[in-house]
């Protein structure tokens, strides 16, 4: 036997270098002091010190997301373990594939209530895909090749692998991946059911005002997935609206592209998702963001459901057509049989459907009031975008308005360029998100567009991307209040804005300077342009704070409760009766 | 599209799961987590030598959170298989219960009458009171337990639900 016997710490990392991983985002502490000394004696794997759990796993899924690779997070016991929660939530609720190590107290003191011992695999069970306690040394590196083959396959998601301190310094023999045999039980369907496709495609021949309704789901299956359907939406003529976490699957410019479908969606996506004959839902999962009012959602159509996660399938709303599969193996088999079938869709009808589309689109929903006065957020972002349009560039947000307006304003030509929390919708993600994005394209420019209150939520990262030299942008879009709190006030609680103004806000130049970064700020519209010019230029952590327009709200709007044909256009559509008391009641 | 139908079922699941630590936390935290009802489940090993577990469970939901539950079920990594055995043809199903019952004459020779009309047998006598033993379905046992109120009822155990498909074929 050739086999080698080494400590529990050294086959963790050993596992991780077989799984791909280059970059470790994490934290130390007691529990987890074996395999800091084995980091330390290693040259293989770059570890990035972050300063607080959380940001770890946000810091994870950026790399995640902008690379299509596993992230990887390192934290210790107790309050590493509780810090991370939020970011595990979060990529649960994201698909996004992270394996998180926990240290743990050794297997003797659990249950003692040792010195940050926390139930970590209690704690994190429902807000992770799977996670494991390893109780014996022999079951280590199966366990690390296990949870990225979970992590990774099928519906990605985060995967806690808890791992108590004796574990790791106790020694045992490392099996390598390739000794690990197939998965006993999870074993994700890939390949579409033939009939269901064939059906699909005859409903989609047959369609008079068709639309495909595309989400994270075809990022995820990866950029050959992004590419068939391209083609395939290309082929049909079809329009096509894309859910928060779509954006960028299909290139946004396309004149075929309706832009973003929910409640801040364009009006064209959503009037078209009203009035569709057949829909096309590729890849999301009829988030209530999406539909609005259920029992009026998209009444007419028939639905088509392409989802790999057989959960997501009838959930919020009954379709006709499942299909339970990877959406790439899905789009290749629906090209096929589109093809074989010489599937034409009525040319009439498709023409006075996209002339329907190109009344609504008229409508220019997303028009604002321009000043010289005072910069709009929207301005900012369409500023933003004309100056890093040409280059490779990755954006992250926050949670907010500014989110809102990056969706509507920012396009995204190409898939795993955005980075924003959709599902579990956490302020504080897009800053880390943003330096785990720019760990893996370091020569590419990276934007967080933020607001002043998410920034402040992780802010500490500033001193992570000095140390690292990551030149991470943070483009803030500063209104001096949490302005999705202060816009749902005014719109459902008489405008008595409790708690939403950020008040106490530091000097963001100042603060960059204290860190070593760079700071900006711009006030004037006509300096903007030039501003973001110096932010770009400059090769460092920039902090650009943009001073924008306090009252401005993100239009259009569906509020709680109505359908989505009774979208609020601007603030002269926001009376009092905007929402109802039933819709008062949703979040 | 046609609405999806809103009355209440009751649904008998078979599930077969790796018996490892945890894994009855991931199917009871999925029904809690989610706000799924559990009207009875058991679980056991079955499978010594592969170390699966059965897990019988009952529940209620719309036809639409039935499937649902069964999909989230599937998608718990340790889970083998989900069968809904209410859907897949006949079944047997029967539960155990332990029922005290205490008192002395009329009523206790009344009770010892009872179960032997229902088949339950003593497994335990003192001079005033029985345990009896109950097989049955649900059914006959909470059929049982009514009859016994009024003649000493004191406390009941159940098992909770064990089914299993009838016919040659296994899970």
């Amino acid at each position: 036997m050739s086999a080698e016997t080494m400590p529990g710490a050294k086959m963790v990392l050993k596992a991780l270098s077989e799984q791909g991983v280059d970059v470790i985002f994490g934290y130390p502490g007691g529990a987890v002091l074996p395999i800091y000394d084995e980091l330390f004696q290693q040259n293989q794997i770059r570890h990035v010190l972050v300063r607080h759990e959380q940001a770890a796993v946000h810091a994870a899924e950026g790399y995640a997301r902008s690379t299509g690779k596993v992230g990887c997070v390192l934290v210790t016991s107790g309050p590493g373990s509780t810090n991370a929660v939020t970011g595990l939530t979060d990529a649960l609720m994201d698909s996004i594939p992270v394996v998180c190590l926990t240290g743990q107290v050794a297997t003797h003191l659990i249950g003692n209530d040792a010195f940050q011992e926390a139930d970590t695999t209690g704690i994190t069970r429902p807000c992770t895909k799977h996670n494991y306690l390893v109780k014996r040394l022999d079951d280590l590196s199966r366990v690390i090749h296990e949870a990225f083959y979970v992590a990774r396959s099928g519906r990605p998601g985060p995967v806690v692998v808890d791992l108590p301190k004796d574990i790791l310094l106790g020694k045992g023999t490392y099996v390598p991946m390739n000794r690990v045999g197939k998965h006993r039980t999870y074993q994700p369907q890939m390949k579409g059911d033939l009939k269901a496709i064939e059906t699909a495609v005859a409903h989609m021949a047959a369609a008079r005002r068709p639309l495909f309704y595309v989400g994270g789901g075809v990022i995820n299956s990866g950029p050959a997935a992004c590419q068939l359907l391209t083609q395939f939406v290309r082929t049909t003529g079809f329009p096509l609206t894309s859910t928060l976490m779509g954006l960028g699957a299909y290139p946004g410019s396309d004149p075929q592209s309706l832009g973003m479908v929910g409640m801040h969606g364009t009006y064209e996506a959503n009037l078209a998702m009203h009035d569709c004959d057949v829909m096309i839902c590729i890849g999301a999962r009829f988030d209530d963001r999406v539909t609005g009012r259920l029992d009026a959602f998209s009444p007419g159509s028939t639905k088509i459901h392409v989802d790999i996660d057989p959960s997501s399938i009838n959930k919020n709303v009954a379709v006709d057509v499942p299909i339970i599969g990877d959406v790439a193996h899905v789009l290749e088999d629906m090209m096929k049989v589109w093809k074989a079938t010489q599937a034409r869709p009525e040319k009439a009808a498709m023409e006075s459907w996209w002339k329907q589309i190109a009344t609504w689109r008229k409508r220019d929903c997303l028009a604002y009031k321009t000043t010289d006065k005072i910069i709009k957020p929207q301005f900012a972002i369409q500023r933003l975008y004309e100056a890093t349009r040409d280059r490779e560039t990755y954006i992250t947000t926050e949670v907010g308005q500014h989110q809102m307006w990056a969706a509507q304003f920012y396009t995204f030509e190409h898939p795993n360029r955005w980075m924003t929390s959709g599902g579990l919708g956490t302020m504080g993600y897009g800053y880390p998100a943003a330096m785990g994005v720019q760990m893996a394209h370091p020569e590419a420019l990276v934007v967080d567009i933020a607001g002043e209150a998410s920034f402040m939520m992780n802010m500490q990262e500033i001193a992570t991307c000095v140390q690292y030299k990551l030149p991470v942008k943070a483009f803030i879009l500063n209104n001096e209040y949490m302005g999705m709190v202060r816009q749902w006030q005014e719109l459902l609680h008489g405008g008595r804005y409790s708690e939403s103004h950020s008040t106490a806000l530091p000097d963001f130049v100042k603060l960059a300077d204290s860190f070593g970064a760079h700071g900006i700020m711009v006030d004037d519209p006509a300096k903007l342009d030039e501003a973001i010019a110096e932010m770009i230029a400059i090769d460092k952590p920039v902090l650009m704070d943009v001073r924008v327009d306090p009252a401005e709200n993100c239009f259009p709007m569906i509020p709680s409760g109505r359908a989505h044909n009774e979208m609020l256009l601007g603030p002269e559509d926001a009376g009092d009766d905007a929402i109802s008391d039933d819709g008062r009641m949703l979040v | 599209m046609s609405m999806p139908s809103e009355t209440i079922e009751t649904h008998t699941l078979s599930v077969l799961v790796d018996n490892e630590s945890g894994v009855l936390a991931r199917v009871v935290g999925l029904f809690s987590g989610r706000g799924y009802n559990i009207e009875s489940l058991t679980v056991a090993e079955v499978d010594t030598r592969s170390r699966l577990s059965r897990i019988t469970l009952v529940t209620s939901g719309t036809p639409m959170i039935i499937e649902q539950i069964k999909a989230q079920l599937g998608r718990l990594v340790p889970v083998h298989t989900v069968r809904d055995l209410t859907v897949e043809g006949p079944m047997v199903s029967r539960e155990l219960a332990l029922i005290k019952v205490a008192g002395t004459g009329e009523r206790r020779v009344e009770s010892l009458r009872i179960a032997d009309i229902f088949r339950a047998r003593v497994v335990d006598s003192t001079n005033d009171s029985f345990v009896f033993e109950i097989v049955g379905k649900t059914g006959k046992v909470e059929a049982f337990i009514k009859l016994m109120e009024p003649l000493g009822l004191v406390d009941i155990s159940r098992t909770g639900v064990a089914a299993i498909a009838r016919g040659s074929e296994g899970l």
